[in-house]
């Protein structure tokens, strides 16, 4: 089981209590697409990612965002079994949607990219930590059921 | 992975734009580097690691100036830092996926000072190049 200090978990929430999930969410996303565009392959569906523009105005790209970091959002409610929380999204991750773990690692490193341009001086460097702690927490909970 | 013409020209914009503070940018990339990433220390036993220290402040120093001498010859980023590749080869031979971790801060970094100029070309861009930088300090390894 991961061990959080008080601080780590006061610093996880405090910056989720003022984050826009919608915004966040699709902003996230979108730049996964843009920054690593061999990542659009599981989304061949999306219709239109042939430019960042294109994919920055994907009603489809924006969604799916909202509904990734609305997932994420469990696992801050529940920091002590994230493990669990996300069992069987980890299983639908391997045998459903067929997505390489390392995936998961690409989004948290550019969900914090997106944290940090919105809170600026506010996401100190022990924020950064918490939540650098958080999203590889998350990967390797996502990618705990795979076989 | 190859540097387009687009990305050269949004790495030499972005640091044009932050070359007054690039020093400033360098340490506070270190900082939080340490700090997010505790093995990272490893390779500084010797330093001071504290907030402020004027060690980090001059090794952050060190640090930009090899970005920024990088974006200024991004045409030959293998030439510019020749030097740094062969010192990182065979004396500090830091493990490559420290590099990963470095560029990731410096991209924070940018994200939180500079955020409307880290459009996701431009953060696209960047990473190429990070990514380029770290290939070229580790290419002399084996």
């Amino acid at each position: 089981m991961v061990h959080w200090s008080a601080e780590e978990k006061q610093l996880i929430a405090s910056v989720w209590s003022k984050v826009n999930v919608e915004e966040c969410g699709a902003e996230a996303l979108a730049r996964l697409l843009i920054v690593y565009p061999w990542t659009q392959r599981f989304f061949s569906s999306f219709g239109n990612l042939s430019s960042p523009t294109a994919i920055i105005g994907n009603p489809k790209v924006r969604a799916h965002g909202k509904k990734v970091l609305t997932s994420f959002g469990e696992a801050v409610k529940n920091l002590d079994n994230i493990k669990v929380t996300y069992a069987k999204l980890s299983e639908l991750h391997c045998e459903k949607l067929h997505v390489d773990p390392e995936n998961f690692r690409l989004l948290g490193d550019i969900l914090i990219i997106v944290l940090a341009s919105h809170f600026a001086r506010d996401f100190t460097p022990a924020c950064q930590f918490a939540w650098q702690k958080l999203v590889g927490v998350v990967a390797h909970a996502l990618a705990r059921k795979y076989h | 992975m190859v540097l387009s013409a687009n990305d050269k020209s949004n790495v030499k914009g972005v640091f044009s734009k932050i070359s007054s503070h690039a020093e400033e940018y360098g340490a506070e990339t270190l900082e939080r580097m340490f700090t997010t990433y505790p093995q990272t220390k490893t390779y500084f036993p010797h330093f001071d690691l504290h907030h402020g220290s004027a060690q980090v402040k001059a090794h952050g120093k060190k640090v930009a100036t090899a970005l920024m001498e990088a974006a200024n010859h991004i045409d030959d980023i293998a030439g510019a830092l020749s030097k740094l590749s062969d010192l990182h080869a065979q004396k500090l031979r830091v493990d490559p996926v420290n590099f990963k971790l470095l560029g990731q801060c410096f991209l924070v970094v940018m994200a939180i000072h500079h955020p409307s100029a880290l459009t996701p070309e431009v953060h696209a861009s960047l990473d190429k190049f990070l990514c380029a930088v770290g290939n070229v300090l580790t290419s002399k390894y084996r």
